[in-house]
């Protein structure tokens, strides 16, 4: 939004932004700025406020400023957010803390680092893996409403990091491969068109932290797209459990892969 | 410096970057391939996209429909081979997706469900839900993650295209990250780097579409094309730009103005029928008419006094209340959760807010039909290229195809050429590369005399924009914005930035990005100056007429070290003679 067409208001709120350079300080600093308390200025518009008008220096993502491309995910007052969705009337009066999602290796200031998932979406296979591949020519797989219904849900995810930011188990394991992805790759296990459950299951409980998972659903709480990871590591873990029984009890009744 | 290699490099991971990463991989998994894009690829703006994609898939649909529908829609400024190409291309392409996982919404049988949209004679949207780009671009990313071949540079910012020797070598690009420029050499490059609505104020583009891969095009000479073509789509939120899909009135919404009266009967798009008609709404009439015409309506409603004034500015009204809640949550949840997020109302409830916001780009890097430049070992496709399909104006709908359907004619292309061509010049496109380094060291990290900060300079710009080259233009408004635009690329040319930081420095890519607005906006003003006709989304207060006798082409324009030169080229006219754009009769 373009604050010069619209009267600034009296009142301004206090941001406290997290603030790390590495070539300059060997740790980091909270900064304090002030901003207009516009009623309808999301977090996202106060950083940009303090980047064009008060501190070019300050370094954070972000593109749609509409809640889908996922990239503008920090901490404000200690709870996971999408900065573009959290409206600084919400905070009123302040100050309102602003810092790197939790767990992950900050880079600079509110950017963090995030390969670590994006090799993880690579591991669990997030992918379509039919049993045999259809030709174009032969059109498209059929999915009824129905079918469709049974994974959409964790299709949703745009990945934005809320839900790791919020886990606990991620927190003191980060080889966990974590809600994101399992949500993903049961995504992909539940879709009619699919044939792979059996190579992710081996990625998923790789690991032991998904044992380690006790489903307080932190990750499902913060996840703006209401995605429910932990209604799939659930569910991941009671179809683990099967094929682990099926496997050591009465190995002749293991799935065929 | 290191010289990084590739066969095949691609510059940009939104729909038409991963597109074409996807069909080398399938061409020929050999190859190794290279995607520079300046956010994770799954950032990208296709993921924005709401209503659909269109391909001919039911059996009440043609392709010689989908082909007129393009054609009239675009004023007949579309080549009509490539519209031919592109509409029988489509289904298959759309059906590929289909079987990479991508989630449409399914008719009771099973099949694919289509919706109608603007300017369509009959239904043929694809759809997941009102988030289908969101699923396009994460089903082609994850699709593209088992695919070895392909290397990634995520967080890298292209600031410059090495042609040597008369042939684009490779990109210069920022390692956000360590703030390194690396220099990336690939025996053909493809740009997939979007469009450049942030050039206006009001649009529904993401912060990242600056016209970063047109700029750099053009700035080596490459013509761009079409430029002044500019799409406003009706229906945005004021104040900060956010789209609300024309699917919401594909799906039955109406648009009011401040008396309740749904003014578009007074604009020659035909009849109104009542909301609870089973043949509302009717195709290609009233709120589905064509995007241009549609934000057209608008600006003369406005000019009656027939406007709401609102915070942001005015307004008229869409209504989607008759639709009811179920249906509202099933086919369009994301206008619901969009309206109220960011404009605090309900739609099941409540009228929303909208009006006219610069969406897309119809113009862009001029391409033939397999999306070769004129600039050897370059080519372009998505939203920064134009072939052209999408002519004076794109239909809704067929942006997210054109992605899938020229990205991948671009990757093909791209393969045969690096088959031919001699091994790029290494030393050449290091030397290139350094040089650029250079550039931006001296530029950025040294003392300069401005004044000025980046937001001051992006926001003049923003508004000489919307002022002089918006939805009506003429000679006297153009002008100014052209005096305005040289004013700024001088105050530009000294601005000192505060952060000489190398890790992750977001004042220094604004500013690179401030430089391709400039650039662009230049484009833009110049073709809009040239072409004294209006046509399409292209409308001249001073010159209201269509002229095919003068304007049936296409503007070329180029950079000079004066001002920008424009040529043009002649339209391709196969089958469909240019006639009158008729919208609700019959």
């Amino acid at each position: 939004m373009d604050p010069s067409k619209s009267t600034p208001p009296k009142e301004t709120i206090s941001l406290e932004v997290f603030r790390y350079q590495p070539e300059e300080e060997d740790e980091s600093r909270m900064q304090r700025y002030e901003v207009p308390l516009h009623k309808d200025w999301v977090v996202l518009d106060a950083l940009n406020y303090i980047k064009d008008q008060i501190d070019g220096t300050l370094s954070f993502r972000w593109s749609c400023r509409m809640g889908v491309c996922g990239s503008c995910g920090m901490m404000v007052n200690g709870e996971p957010k999408l900065s573009c969705a959290a409206f600084l009337r919400d905070y009123a009066p302040g100050p309102i803390r602003v810092e790197p999602l939790n767990y992950f290796p900050v880079i600079r200031d509110l950017v963090i680092n995030m390969e670590d998932f994006l090799h993880k979406l690579g591991e669990v296979k997030a992918w379509l893996l039919p049993d045999e591949e259809k030709p174009v020519s032969e059109g498209e797989y059929r999915q009824s409403p129905a079918e469709l219904a049974r994974y959409k849900q964790f299709s949703m995810c745009i990945n934005c990091m809320l839900c790791y930011a919020a886990c606990p188990v991620y927190g003191h394991h980060p080889d966990f491969i974590g809600p994101a992805a399992i949500a993903l790759a049961q995504r992909y296990n539940l879709d009619s068109r699919d044939g792979a459950a059996d190579q992710r299951a081996e990625v998923i409980f790789s690991h032991e932290g998904i044992w380690e998972c006790t489903f307080v659903g932190d990750c499902t709480r913060v996840c703006p797209k209401n995605v429910d990871p932990a209604g799939a590591i659930q569910q991941a873990k009671v179809e683990g459990t099967k094929d682990w029984f099926r496997s050591v009890l009465v190995p002749w009744g293991k799935k065929p892969s | 410096m290191e010289l990084l290699s590739h066969d095949i490099l691609i510059v940009g991971g939104g729909g038409a970057g991963l597109r074409a990463a996807i069909a080398i991989g399938e061409e020929n998994p050999q190859l190794s391939v290279g995607v520079v894009s300046k956010v994770y690829p799954m950032r990208s703006h296709t993921v924005s996209a709401e209503g659909g994609a269109a391909a001919v898939i039911k059996p009440n649909d043609s392709l010689e429909d989908h082909i007129y529908d393009t054609i009239s829609g675009a004023d007949w400024l579309a080549d009509q081979d490539a519209v031919e190409v592109f509409v029988n291309e489509a289904p298959e392409e759309m059906i590929r997706l289909e079987h990479w996982g991508c989630p449409w919404s399914r008719d009771p049988d099973g099949s694919v469900a289509v919706r109608p949209f603007g300017g369509m004679k009959i239904e043929r949207t694809w759809y997941a839900a009102d988030k289908t780009g969101f699923h396009m671009l994460h089903s082609l990313f994850q699709t593209a993650l088992k695919f070895n071949n392909l290397t990634r540079y995520d967080e890298h910012f292209a600031t410059k295209l090495l042609v040597h020797d008369g042939r684009c070598q490779g990109v210069a690009a920022l390692e956000l990250r360590t703030g390194q420029i690396r220099a990336i050499a690939g025996m053909a490059v493809i740009l997939c780097t979007g469009g450049a609505g942030r050039v206006f104020p009001f649009t529904t583009n993401a912060a990242i579409k600056t016209g970063d891969g047109m700029a750099m095009a053009y700035r080596e000479g490459v013509p761009l094309k079409d430029m002044e073509f500019v799409q406003y789509h009706p229906t945005g939120l004021p104040g900060t730009g956010i789209l609300i899909t024309e699917a919401s009135r594909g799906e039955g919404g109406i648009l009011i103005n401040k008396d309740g009266y749904r003014y578009l009967q007074d604009y020659a798009l035909g009849e109104p029928l009542d909301v609870n008609d089973p043949q509302h709404p009717r195709k290609r009439t009233m709120e589905l008419g064509p995007r241009d015409r549609l934000s057209q309506a608008f600006i003369q409603e406005h000019d009656k006094g027939n406007t709401t004034d609102g915070p942001y500015g005015h307004v008229v009204h869409l209504d989607v209340r008759h639709l009811g809640e179920k249906k509202i949550d099933k086919k369009i949840p994301f206008v619901r959760e969009l309206c109220r997020n960011y404009a605090g109302i309900d739609p099941v409830s409540e009228l929303i807010p909208v009006r006219p916001v610069v969406h897309y780009m119809m113009g862009g890097v001029h391409t033939n039909i397999e999306g070769e430049t004129p600039l050897p070992g370059l080519l372009a496709a998505g939203e920064c290229a134009c072939v052209s399909i999408n002519g004076a104006n794109r239909l809704g709908s067929n942006s997210l195809t054109e992605l899938l359907v020229f990205g991948a004619r671009a990757a093909r292309a791209a393969v045969r050429f690096a088959r031919q061509a001699v091994d790029v010049d290494g030393p050449a496109v290091l030397r290139l590369a350094q040089q650029e380094q250079e550039r931006i060291r001296q530029r950025y990290f040294q003392p300069q005399q401005g004044k000025d900060n980046i937001a001051k300079l992006r926001t003049e710009l923003v508004w000489a924009m919307e002022a002089g080259v918006g939805i009506y233009r003429d000679e006297r408004s153009l002008r100014q914005t052209a005096d305005v635009i040289r004013e700024l690329k001088e105050r530009a040319g000294q601005l000192q930035l505060a952060d000489h930081s190398l890790t992750f420095n977001t004042e220094l890519t604004a500013a690179l990005e401030l430089e391709y607005l400039l650039d662009v906006s230049d484009t833009v003003v110049c073709g809009a100056l040239a072409r004294t006709e209006s046509r399409g989304s292209h409308q001249r207060i001073d010159h209201d007429a269509r002229d095919d006798e003068r304007f049936l082409k296409h503007s070329l324009v180029y950079r000079t070290d004066g001002d920008p030169r424009v040529e043009y080229l002649d339209v391709v006219i196969t089958r469909w003679p240019p006639g009158d754009r008729v919208y609700g009769s019959k």
